[in-house]
């Protein structure tokens, strides 16, 4: 086991998989194909993210640098936090950005939703984290790579 | 964060519940950047990101609801991003049309709400507000709440104004309450650049790929950018502010960049020089290999990879005035070489209401017209969520539509080559 220590932005417990981003998520490339079609789950939709592209991202733990691209952002995560499909955790080897911050505090204020998110984890995290790893998040930011 | 009186009574709900929760919404956000206090939006005249009444952003229509029952609107009118369609001028199959009227079946109850919160008028509907003819331009030193990144990186790099990369929502209760979370691009810290970017082209490079390769190498970061003084001089002129626009969308929809300064042309840069750049800024070289290598890694997501194209758009962001001109210009000429009289694909430029009205007062207009092509303010990113358009092989020269969608970056002169029928893709 491996563990990591961010800071919450939006804590909770929780364990499951994660699914790892080495560049940016553009937020809007990436979930708008599935929320426009309505889908019960977010297949990753961003041409340009090798990492993430064609992935299933519901209910995971997605590891990331940061957000980018269009300012819809934190209205696409408020989104599909609204809808159920978003990932269980926003986890950022980076500060947050500003877009994906506003998700997060959009979806915790506005929809009730449970979202977990830490950020500033570091970027041996975001080196070390793989696809498919089995995480545990604590609420205090600790990120434990179980299957480290 | 420390709070005036005025706003910890607002934040403590002695102004109504809903305006606890956008209170409480600006001030989790600042905290999350640790911004000590909040500062008054100077340019009341917001500028929104959410122009489209997708039926599934529900969460959108709700809130708005929820402020409209409140009676909470805006301090100053606001513009917002383009609307998504134009029957008229670009026009769809029954079945895109079928799936539209899905998509955007609340356009027309969303554009009410919006009316009620502050919009400006009926024509204030542009990704580029910030154009003379639209007229929602800020001062040098503004503090705005806007969002739209393309509109956003201009504001900042082009008119020194201040403004976050703030998402939706945000945009709209910063200009609700009248303050923005004092952090990041809002400050002089903020707007020091840690990347040194040095062009060395030949000649002057593509807006658009260019920014693309800034936005994928700095991503959210402040480049200070050298060298391109050299191709567009020392002074914004139009032109310069247009080449200055699609290169600011580029970098913000490829990266995620809210601000820019160009070494001895845009405003920060022209005051306060190099000492804007900070002491351990990365370095970043690109020349005519970087340039071909950016642009060859766009991968190409047409169904057939060979199809003819079906569709062009030029123009996101909205095409400036002096850009409409130009392009009419350059597809006469290239007409003209090829013996035709009109394009050989169907294509729709846009531009912002305002500025489509003072251009068809011109004879350009009416050339334009004789060749076959349309001008429209929808947004084109808009139209081809549609996924029934996805099997149409649009080509389009703007990077961020790229991004967004399954249509082909091509530069300007392959564009104009394609509609004059010299050549295919």
């Amino acid at each position: 086991m491996k563990s990591f220590k961010g800071r919450v932005l939006a804590g909770g417990k929780w364990k499951g998989e994660a699914v790892v981003s080495h560049g940016g998520v553009n937020t809007l490339a990436t979930f708008q194909k599935s929320a426009l079609k309505n889908a019960k789950e977010v297949i990753a939709s961003d041409q340009n993210n090798a990492d993430l592209f064609g992935k299933n991202l519901t209910g995971k733990a997605l590891c990331l640098p940061v957000t980018i691209g269009s300012t819809t952002g934190g209205l696409v995560i408020q989104t599909v936090c609204a809808m159920k499909i978003a990932p269980a955790c926003f986890l950022f080897s980076e500060h947050v950005d500003s877009l994906a911050a506003s998700g997060i505090v959009l979806a915790r204020v506005w929809e009730g939703s449970d979202v977990i998110a830490v950020d500033q984890l570091g970027e041996e995290f975001l080196n070390t984290v793989k696809t498919g790893d089995t995480l545990e998040v604590l609420e205090d930011g600790t990120v434990n790579i179980l299957s480290f | 964060m420390l709070l005036t009186p005025e706003q910890q009574a607002v934040l403590d709900g002695k102004k109504g519940e809903t305006l606890q929760k956008v209170m409480r919404t600006i001030v989790m956000y600042g905290d999350i950047f640790g911004a000590e206090k909040l500062v008054p939006v100077t340019h009341p005249e917001g500028h929104f990101v959410t122009s489209f009444g997708i039926s599934l952003m529900k969460p959108l229509f709700s809130t708005m609801e929820e402020l409209i029952k409140a009676d909470v609107h805006t301090i100053g009118k606001f513009t917002v991003d383009p609307r998504p369609l134009d029957y008229a001028n670009v026009k769809c199959a029954l079945l895109e049309k079928v799936a539209f009227k899905v998509m955007y079946g609340k356009q027309e109850e969303y554009e009410g709400q919006l009316k009620q919160v502050g919009l400006r008028d009926k024509d204030a509907f542009t990704c580029t507000a910030y154009l003379p003819e639209v007229g929602n331009v800020p001062k040098k030193g503004d503090v705005l709440s806007w969002a739209e990144s393309s509109a956003v990186v201009y504001a900042n790099s082009v008119l020194g104004a201040r403004c976050n990369r703030n998402s939706g929502m945000l945009d709209l209760f910063g200009s609700i309450v009248g303050w923005v979370p004092y952090f990041g691009l809002v400050t002089d810290e903020g707007r020091r650049a840690t990347w040194k970017v040095y062009v060395r082209t030949t000649k002057k490079p593509e807006a658009q790929v260019l920014g693309s390769a800034i936005g994928m190498k700095v991503t959210e970061d402040v480049p200070y950018v050298f060298g391109l003084d050299k191709f567009l001089g020392e002074e914004l002129t139009d032109d310069v502010c247009a080449y200055l626009k699609d290169f600011g969308a580029a970098t913000a929809s490829n990266g995620a960049v809210g601000l820019y300064h160009i070494d001895r042309l845009t405003p920060e840069a022209k005051e306060l020089g190099e000492g804007l750049i900070t002491e351990d800024a990365k370095e970043y070289v690109i020349d005519d290999k970087e340039l071909e290598r950016v642009l060859k890694s766009y991968p190409v997501m047409w169904k057939n990879k060979d199809a003819k194209p079906s569709l062009c758009f030029i123009g996101c962001p909205h095409l400036t005035y002096g850009q409409l001109i130009g392009w009419t210009q350059t597809l006469s000429a290239a007409l003209k070489e090829t013996g035709r009289r009109k394009v050989a694909v169907r294509t729709v430029m846009t531009t912002a209401p305002e500025v489509k009205a003072k251009f068809m007062q011109t004879a350009e207009y009416k050339e334009l017209m004789s060749m076959g092509v349309k001008v429209s303010s929808i947004c084109p990113l808009m139209y081809t969520n549609n996924p029934m358009t996805k099997g149409r092989a649009i080509i389009t020269n703007s990077n961020k539509l790229r991004t967004y969608s399954v249509a082909r970056y091509c530069k300007d002169e392959k564009i104009a080559a394609i509609l004059s029928g010299k050549e295919g893709v």
